[in-house]
C-alpha cells in the first residue's frame, strides 16, 4: 500500500477547476517527480494534498486513512510537510527562529529525528547565518531554510515545489545532493520540478501533468524524451 | 514649570492609554483586525469589576486580579465564536461584525447597569500623591504607568522569546506558511485575543478607579487606543506604548493651553502623524 495517494482528485479555485481527477501515489523512501508546463496544476496538487484547498476526504489517503480536506497544521502533525512554491519564509525572523517554529510544531519523529544541527550539517552555510534575518539571505540560502523547515516538521512525506527555481546551477546541485539523505531514512519525496532532466535524474518515478490531468506516468529511467515532450506539450492530445 | 508638569501629566495619562493600545496593536499585528468592541470591553470589564467589588466587598487589587482572567476568557470566546469566522485578507467582514457587536454590547450594558456613571472605590489611593522635586505626582497614575511599562515589556518578551511568540510572529508574517509548518492559526488568534482583552482587565480597573465609567464611554477608549497604535506604528508593542505617551502628552499640553483643547490636541497630533508619516513614527517603510 502507498504511503500517500490521491484518487480521482478534484480541486480548484472557486468555480475554476484546476485538477480533473488525479491518481497519484508515493511509497516510503521513494522519490517521485512531478513535471508539467506552467499552469498544469502541479502546485495545486500539492496544495490540495496539504489541505490548503477544499477536497473530499476519500480523494487523499495517507497511511491508509482518508485525509482529504484536513487542515494543513493537522497534516503536518500526521507527517506530511511541504516546501512551498516561493519559499514563504517568515520575514522579520532569523534563520534559527524560522527553523524553530517548525520544530516546535512538528510531527512525532518516525525515524532518526531531524534536528537543527542535522539541518546545519546538511546546509553548513545556514549555521553561519543562524542569526541573520531571512530577508537578508540569498535565494539559495532562503531555499535551504525552507527545506530545513520542511525537514524539521519530521515528515514521512515531503512535498517540494520547484526548489530549484531561480537558483544558480551550483546551488541547485548542492541542494539536490542533499536529498538522498532525506530519503535514506524512509521519508518519501515528491519533487515538483521545471527542469525535466533534473527531475528524471533525481527520481525513481515520474508523473507529467497537463491542464489538470496526468498525461504520463512511469519509471523515470524508462521514459524517453519523446514521451515526455508529448505528455508535456499535449502533442498526443492534439492528434486524437 | 507649567510645561514640565504638563509633560509629566501626559506621560502618566499615556500609561493608561498604553493599556488600551497594547491589545489592539497585538490583534492588528497578527490578524489585521481592528476590533471595534475594544473600548466597550474596557467598560464591560469595569462595570463587572465595580459590581463585583460592591457585591463581594473586595478592594481594587482583588478586582484587578479577577478581571484579568475574566477578560482573557471573554477574549478567547470572542475570537472562537465570532472573529475566527470573519478574519481573513479582507478587513471589512471583521470591521462590520465588531461594529455590530459594539452597538449590541453598549445596549446590553445599558440594560444591565443603566446609564449612570460609576466608579471603583480605591480606598484613598486616588487622592494620594508624592512630592518629586518641585512636582506633586499622583500615586495611582504612577502605578498605572509602571504597570503599563511592565505589560509592554512582558508582552514584548513573550513575542520574542517564547514558543507562542514565535508562532504568533510566524503567523503575522505569513499565516498560510505558518499553517504549513504545523501552527494552528485559529489557536494562535484565540490566544492573542485572550491576551489583548486580558490586558484590558488592567485598563478597566484603573479607568474605574481614576475616573468614572458609563455604558456609552467605550468609543472614546477605542479612539485613544486606535490613535496610539497609529501614531506608534501598526503592530509593534513598544510603538503602541510610545504612541500612547505621545497622545497623552499632546492631550495634557493641549489642556494646559485651554481646557477645551486637550482632547482635540490629541486628535490633531494623530492626524498630523497620519498625514506626514502614515506608517507611524516607529515603523520603517516596507
Ligand atoms: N490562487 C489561484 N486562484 C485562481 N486560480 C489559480 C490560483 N492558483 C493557480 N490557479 C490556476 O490553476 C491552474 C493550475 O495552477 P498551478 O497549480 O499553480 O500550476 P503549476 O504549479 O503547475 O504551474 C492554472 O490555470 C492557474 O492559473
Ligand atoms: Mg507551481
Amino acid at each position: 500500500m502507498s504511503l500517500l495517494s490521491t484518487h480521482g482528485l478534484l480541486a480548484g479555485y472557486g468555480d475554476m477547476r484546476a485538477l480533473h481527477g488525479i491518481d497519484f501515489a508515493v511509497d516510503p523512501g521513494e522519490t517521485v517527480a512531478l513535471i508539467g508546463a506552467n499552469g498544469a496544476g502541479k502546485s495545486t496538487l500539492l496544495r490540495a494534498i496539504m489541505g490548503l484547498l477544499p477536497v473530499a476526504a476519500e480523494m487523499v489517503q495517507f497511511d491508509g486513512k482518508p485525509v482529504g480536506g484536513t487542515a494543513p497544521h493537522r497534516m503536518v502533525q500526521s507527517g506530511v510537510a511541504i516546501v512551498p512554491e516561493g519559499r514563504r519564509l517568515f520575514s522579520g525572523m532569523t534563520v534559527e527562529e524560522n527553523l524553530r517554529v517548525a520544530s516546535e510544531h512538528a510531527a512525532a519523529p518516525h525515524n532518526t529525528p531531524w534536528t537543527q544541527e542535522r539541518v546545519y550539517d546538511l546546509f553548513p552555510i545556514l549555521r553561519e547565518k543562524a542569526r541573520t534575518p531571512v530577508e537578508n539571505l540569498s535565494g539559495g540560502q532562503q531555499q535551504m531554510v525552507s527545506i530545513g523547515r520542511g525537514l524539521l516538521a519530521q515528515p514521512r512525506v515531503l512535498l517540494c515545489d520547484e526548489i530549484s527555481l531561480g537558483l544558480a546551477p551550483r546551488v541547485v546541485r548542492e541542494i539536490y545532493a542533499a536529498l538522498p539523505q532525506v530519503t535514506a531514512q524512509g521519508t518519501a519525496l515528491v519533487l515538483v520540478e521545471q527542469d525535466v532532466g533534473l527531475a528524471k535524474q533525481a527520481s525513481q518515478r515520474l508523473y507529467c501533468l497537463l491542464e489538470g490531468r496526468v498525461t504520463l506516468e512511469g519509471q523515470s529511467s524508462d521514459i524517453s524524451r519523446d514521451d515526455i515532450s508529448a505528455a508535456y506539450f499535449g502533442a498526443s492530445h492534439a492528434l486524437d | 514649570m507649567h510645561w514640565i508638569e504638563g509633560i509629566v501629566q501626559g506621560v502618566l495619562l499615556g500609561g493608561l492609554y498604553a493599556q488600551y493600545a497594547l491589545g489592539m496593536a497585538l490583534m492588528f499585528g497578527v490578524m489585521k483586525i481592528v476590533n471595534v468592541t475594544h473600548g466597550d470591553l474596557v467598560i464591560l470589564l469595569a462595570l463587572i469589576g465595580i459590581s463585583f467589588a460592591d457585591f463581594a466587598g473586595i478592594g481594587p487589587w482583588s478586582v484587578l486580579v479577577t478581571l484579568v482572567p475574566i477578560g482573557a476568557a471573554i477574549g478567547w470566546l470572542l475570537q472562537r465564536a465570532i472573529l475566527n469566522r470573519v478574519v481573513g485578507d479582507d478587513p471589512l467582514p471583521s470591521l462590520i461584525a465588531t461594529f455590530g457587536l459594539s452597538i449590541a454590547l453598549q445596549n446590553a450594558m445599558l440594560v444591565v447597569w443603566s446609564a449612570d456613571t460609576r466608579s471603583l472605590p480605591g480606598g484613598g489611593i486616588q487622592q494620594a500623591s508624592v512630592e518629586i522635586g518641585p512636582l506633586f505626582v499622583g500615586v495611582l497614575p504612577v502605578i498605572v504607568l509602571v504597570c503599563a511599562t511592565l505589560l509592554t515589556g512582558g508582552l514584548d518578551a513573550v513575542l520574542r522569546f517564547t514558543r507562542y511568540g514565535r508562532s504568533l510572529r510566524a503567523a503575522s508574517a505569513d499565516v498560510e506558511a505558518a499553517a504549513m509548518v504545523g501552527v494552528n492559526p485559529k489557536a494562535v488568534y484565540a490566544t492573542a485575543t485572550a491576551i489583548a482583552v486580558g490586558i484590558l482587565g488592567f485598563a478597566a480597573t484603573f479607568q474605574a478607579m481614576r475616573s468614572t465609567v458609563a455604558p456609552a464611554d467605550g468609543p472614546f477608549m477605542l479612539i485613544y487606543a486606535f490613535e496610539a497604535v497609529i501614531i506608534g506604528g501598526l503592530g509593534s508593542v513598544w510603538g503602541a506604548f510610545t504612541g500612547a505617551m505621545i497622545l497623552g502628552i499632546s492631550q495634557a499640553i493641549g489642556f494646559r493651553i485651554s481646557p477645551g483643547f486637550g482632547i482635540l490636541a490629541g486628535h490633531l497630533v494623530f492626524l498630523a502623524v497620519l498625514a506626514i508619516r502614515p506608517q507611524g513614527i516607529f515603523q520603517r517603510k516596507s
